[in-house]
């Protein structure tokens, strides 16, 4: 028996070759489920509304389900036996799970969407509430006033609690110290403290004893961004810590193998391979704060005019404006106050966009922006787009 | 034996870049280790891990500008002895050790020195490839200055030099930018020995560094390993007996009993260890009869 020698490439025609992916699925498996489903919908449209009066639409739903499993099981252990059919039968589950976990959030969203948009003009994000009385409309005045306060708390907020949570991280998972596991345990207490507590801590210690004169302890943004800072203090720290875990041990000795030392290591090896992981903490602690009501209620106290300086006196945030807002009787009011929801929503879906940036690979986006720069080179306009990156 | 370049392992197309890469480095770094190969010794090492002696008096001589080869089965403190070469071994906690491990003549473990220091100096490459994932091709290379806070003034020369002594550098030229972990494994292995090379180390350590390639991927790291006998002493973990046999000038047998510490049963020169052991469990494992 000798080898042989498969046929040269170029007797077969490329135009005969077509790229196809594995399927094990069949049309005949598609109709078995719309067919199941049909005859449940079928079946429990007979039951509910000829033989009965109809009891209430969710019971529809739940019975037509259950009929639906239960025939699509019978149907398919009849046509591909037992171990098919249970697989089949958790994909199903599995995937009207998923379906069925994205309806409130779908319906939340809308909700605020439809609710909010109708107060919502693009005057909402330059007027404050200046002039504003019960009886006008509900698109007269603005937000502005609280974007802006909801900006500087939050920002002031990350800027206290990223250095903090970052070290705090480092600390438990790089470290060989035999404080780490108390502190970890802080950290968990930390997490699950009522945020109202936060703002009662702030007001309690530094505003009532010092605020008497207003100024830096009194109302203000500066004393929201604290609050805030401890709500998302333990957020920032355990993903980080969790993010930082996942970093290779190779690599740490690889980097400490060439003689750098430990905080060296952190710095330029562990950092810049987490930080995909990292720009996802730092978002999950913003979006942990910017919808954080509580702690403001009794530090940035709320205000109905712009108020640009974060360091004195009370000023809005957006989830102040909402709440403060919806608990109005007049109807322009309540509206107003789903436009904020809904501005609020808009704020942190940009910061997650912009994180989502922020995180990509950095190798990619260096790609690219050569990309873009070679580009700019070549084109007669070279020197207005040196900036590109 | 002791000639590595038998004929069926160099290939035509890789004499020129073997003959472009030989002379030493031609690129300076200021705050680097002293140029040129150094001596390694050990004097009656032992390791610990916990209470549990895993080691136990071992002396051997790895000569500047030679290829050591420590070989053994597993479990029998190659490896552990390997870190206690540059001062990993403390690294991992409850790891404790004692002796004498003597770089060109200066104890490494004397009270006050400074693992970073030995660490610059004696080099490491790893069984698994890693390089930084976060970084290029090329930042890979450099991470070892940045790293370390070593000072170059021709920063492509280095890439270029290292890349070509570890015999990478046709192949990777014109995607330096590219992330180092999009290589295949051969690649990044040798990638990861480029980077060791950058900050011209006096001694290159490898544990088991070709377990994970193919064999054109083992052979090249193999010539690389030839051509940097030269400036650098090589001390290689491998449980690879033509390996052992084809790049080592010197080798050191080591060996375990049952719940016994490990030590050194055997050394002495490659053609020696193979072709007449004195030990019968020597003449065993490089026989392939255990182990």
């Amino acid at each position: 028996m000798t080898a042989t020698l498969s046929s040269p490439p170029a007797t077969r025609t490329p135009a005969a070759r077509r790229p196809r992916r594995p399927r094990e699925r069949t049309p005949a498996d598609l109709w078995s489920v719309v067919g199941s489903a049909i005859s449940a919908l079928c079946l429990n449209w007979l039951i509910f509304y000829r033989f009965t009066d109809g009891a209430s639409l969710f019971g529809f739903a739940l019975c037509s389900y259950v009929t639906f499993l239960v025939l699509f099981t019978v149907v398919t252990r009849d046509r591909l036996g037992r171990l098919v059919a249970a697989d089949r039968v958790m994909t199903v589950v599995v995937m009207s799970a998923g379906v069925i976990v994205m309806v409130p959030l779908l319906l939340l969203i809308g909700y605020i969407l439809i609710e909010g948009v109708k107060a919502l003009r693009i005057t909402f994000f330059v007027r404050d509430q200046l002039g504003i009385t019960p009886l006008m409309d509900s698109t007269a005045g603005g937000g502005a006033h609280a974007i802006v306060g909801t900006l500087e708390q939050v920002g002031l907020a990350l800027l206290w609690s990223l250095p903090l949570g970052l070290a705090a991280a480092v600390f438990l998972n790089e470290s060989r110290s035999k404080w780490r596991r108390p502190v970890r345990i802080f950290v968990d207490a930390m997490s699950g403290l009522p945020s109202i507590i936060a703002g009662l801590f702030i007001f309690a210690t530094l505003i009532l004893p010092f605020g008497h004169t207003g100024g830096l302890f009194g109302f203000n943004g500066f004393m929201a961004s604290l609050a805030l800072a401890i709500t998302m203090l333990p957020t920032i720290t355990r993903t980080v810590e969790v993010v930082l875990r996942l970093v290779p041990d190779g690599l740490r000795e690889a980097s400490l193998a060439m003689g750098a030392s430990r905080a060296r290591t952190v710095w330029s090896v562990v950092f810049p391979t987490a930080r995909t992981g990292m720009t996802t903490a730092v978002v999950l602690g913003i979006a942990r704060a910017v919808g954080e009501t509580a702690p403001l209620l009794f530090t940035a106290f709320g205000y109905d005019l712009m108020n640009t300086n974060p360091f004195s006196g009370a000023q809005e945030s957006l989830p102040l404006f909402v709440y403060r807002n919806i608990r109005k009787p007049d109807l322009s009011a309540i509206a107003r106050g789903f436009a904020g929801a809904l501005v609020l929503m808009l704020i942190v879906l940009a910061l997650f966009a912009v994180a989502r940036y922020l995180g990509r690979d950095r190798s990619k986006r260096r790609a690219a922006s050569n990309r873009r720069r070679s580009a700019a080179l070549s084109s007669a306009a070279a020197s207005s787009a040196g900036a590109s990156s | 034996m002791t000639d590595l370049a038998t004929s069926d392992t160099v290939d035509l197309t890789d004499q020129t870049t073997r003959s472009a890469s030989r002379p030493a480095s031609s690129v300076a770094l200021i705050g680097g280790p002293p140029p040129g190969a150094a001596t390694l010794e050990a004097r009656d090492a032992c390791a610990w891990f916990g209470d549990h002696l895993v080691l136990e008096g071992v002396d051997l001589t790895m000569p500047a500008g030679k290829v050591t080869a420590l070989i053994g089965p597993s479990g029998c403190g190659k490896s552990t002895f390997l870190r206690l070469l540059n001062r990993m071994h403390e690294l991992i906690p409850g790891a404790a050790l004692d002796g004498h491990i003597l770089l060109d003549g200066e104890d490494i473990y004397e009270n006050g020195r400074r693992a970073q220091q030995i660490r610059m100096r004696v080099g490491m490459v790893f069984q698994k490839p890693n390089p930084f994932p976060a970084m290029t091709i090329r930042e890979n290379v450099l991470s070892g200055l940045k790293l370390a806070r070593i000072k170059c003034d021709d920063k492509d020369g280095l890439v270029e030099e290292s890349l070509s002594r570890a015999s990478l550098w046709k192949e990777v030229r014109d995607r330096l930018d590219r992330p180092g972990g999009a290589l295949s494994g051969g690649q990044q292995q040798r990638l990861c020995i480029a980077r060791s090379l950058a900050v011209q180390p006096n001694v290159l350590l490898m544990d088991e560094p070709c377990s994970a390639l193919d064999p054109t991927s083992t052979r090249r790291v193999e010539e690389t390993i030839a051509e940097l006998r030269d400036n650098v002493t090589v001390v290689i973990v491998t449980h690879n007996m033509q390996q052992a046999q084809r790049v080592s000038d010197r080798c050191a047998f080591f060996l375990a009993e049952e719940n016994q510490p490990g030590f050194v049963v055997e050394q002495g020169t490659t053609h020696d260890m193979f072709s007449n052991p004195v030990d019968t469990r020597t003449l065993n494992y490089v026989q392939g009869r255990f182990g």
